[in-house]
C-alpha cells in the first residue's frame, strides 16, 4: 500500500510509537532512502513519538514529502498540547534527562536529521519538526 | 501485551527478538530475564537482535539494563547480530551501549559466553 504524500496519525499510546516507526519506514522506502538513512529517520521518529506520548500526553505526527530544487526529502512534525519544555537549552543538552530516558532523545534525534526545529511554550505544548533529505 | 520467549540451553539463556518492540514488551523482557536467571542459575545470556530494524534510546537502555542486572546476578550477557545500519544510527544518536558486550553473530556470542564460563570453571553445556 502506498502512503499519501501528506498525512497525519495520532500518537496516543505506546502502540502508536510502533505504528509511527512503521509509517516512517514505509515513507522513507517510498522516497527511496538508503537503508542507513531509513534507519536514522525511523529512529529519530521513534524518539520524538515517545516524547509526544510520554511527556506531551499524546498528540500527533504529521508527514509531508518535500522537495527543494532537485532534492527530495521527508518532513515530520510531532505536536502535542502538553506541558511544554521550560528550559529548552537544557533539554537539548546531551546527557540531560528528565529521569525516564538516557538523555539522548532530543539531542540525538537532532544529529540523525538534516533540519531540526523545535517550538515550545510552557502550558501550551511542543512541536518538533525534522527533515531529512535523500 | 506480547512477551518475548526465553529459551534455556544448559547454563545459557537465549533470546531472539523478532518483533517491533513496544516499550512495555522491552521492560517485561528485562523483568522476565532477571527472574529466569535466578530460577535457572544461568551463567550466560545471549540476546539476538539481528531482526531488529532500529535500536532507539529506550531499547538501548533496556539492553544496558539487562546486562547490568545479569552481571549483578553473576551472569554474562552478550548482544549479537546488530545490523550495520542500526550500529551507525546508534552511535550517531549518542548511545555507545557501555558495559554491554556485543558479538557479530550467534556463533561468536556463544564462544564469548563459553570463554567467560571457562574462566569461572563452569561448563556452560552442563
Amino acid at each position: 500500500m502506498t502512503l499519501p504524500l501528506e498525512g497525519a496519525m495520532a500518537l496516543a499510546s505506546e502502540q502508536d510509537i510502533v505504528m509511527s516507526r512503521q509509517t516512517v519506514r514505509k515513507l522513507t522506502q517510498q522516497i527511496g532512502f538508503s537503508l542507513v538513512d531509513q534507519t536514522k529517520m525511523v529512529t529519530a521518529a521513534s524518539e520524538l513519538s515517545r516524547n509526544t506520548v510520554v511527556y506531551g500526553g499524546g498528540g500527533e505526527m504529521r508527514w509531508a514529502l518535500v522537495t527543494n530544487g532537485a532534492k527530495t526529502g521527508l518532513r515530520l512534525a510531532f505536536e502535542d498540547q502538553g506541558p511544554g519544555i521550560p528550559d529548552l537549552t537544557l533539554a537539548l543538552t546531551d546527557g540531560w534527562t528528565s529521569g525516564k530516558g538516557m538523555g539522548v532523545g532530543l539531542s540525538g534525534s537532532k544529529r540523525l536529521v538534516n533540519e531540526f526545529d523545535i517550538r515550545t511554550a510552557v502550558g501550551e505544548g511542543t512541536c518538533v519538526t525534522i527533515t531529512r533529505w535523500k | 501485551m506480547q512477551r518475548i520467549p526465553i529459551l534455556q540451553m544448559g547454563k545459557c539463556l537465549l533470546v531472539t527478538i523478532q518483533v517491533d518492540l513496544q516499550d512495555q514488551t522491552a521492560l517485561a523482557l528485562q523483568d522476565d530475564l532477571a527472574a529466569k536467571i535466578e530460577t535457572s542459575g544461568a551463567r550466560g545470556v545471549l540476546i539476538d537482535i539481528s531482526a531488529l530494524e532500529i535500536v532507539d534510546s529506550f531499547i538501548g537502555r533496556m539492553l544496558a539494563g539487562i546486562s547490568g542486572i545479569a552481571r549483578v546476578l553473576d551472569a554474562t550477557t552478550v548482544v549479537v547480530g546488530m545490523q550495520p545500519a542500526v550500529a551507525i544510527t546508534l552511535v550517531e544518536l549518542g548511545l555507545s551501549l557501555e558495559g554491554v558486550r556485543t558479538a557479530l553473530n550467534v556463533e561468536r556470542g556463544m564462544q564469548m559466553l563459553r570463554a567467560a564460563a571457562e574462566e569461572d570453571g563452569v561448563d556452560p553445556a552442563a
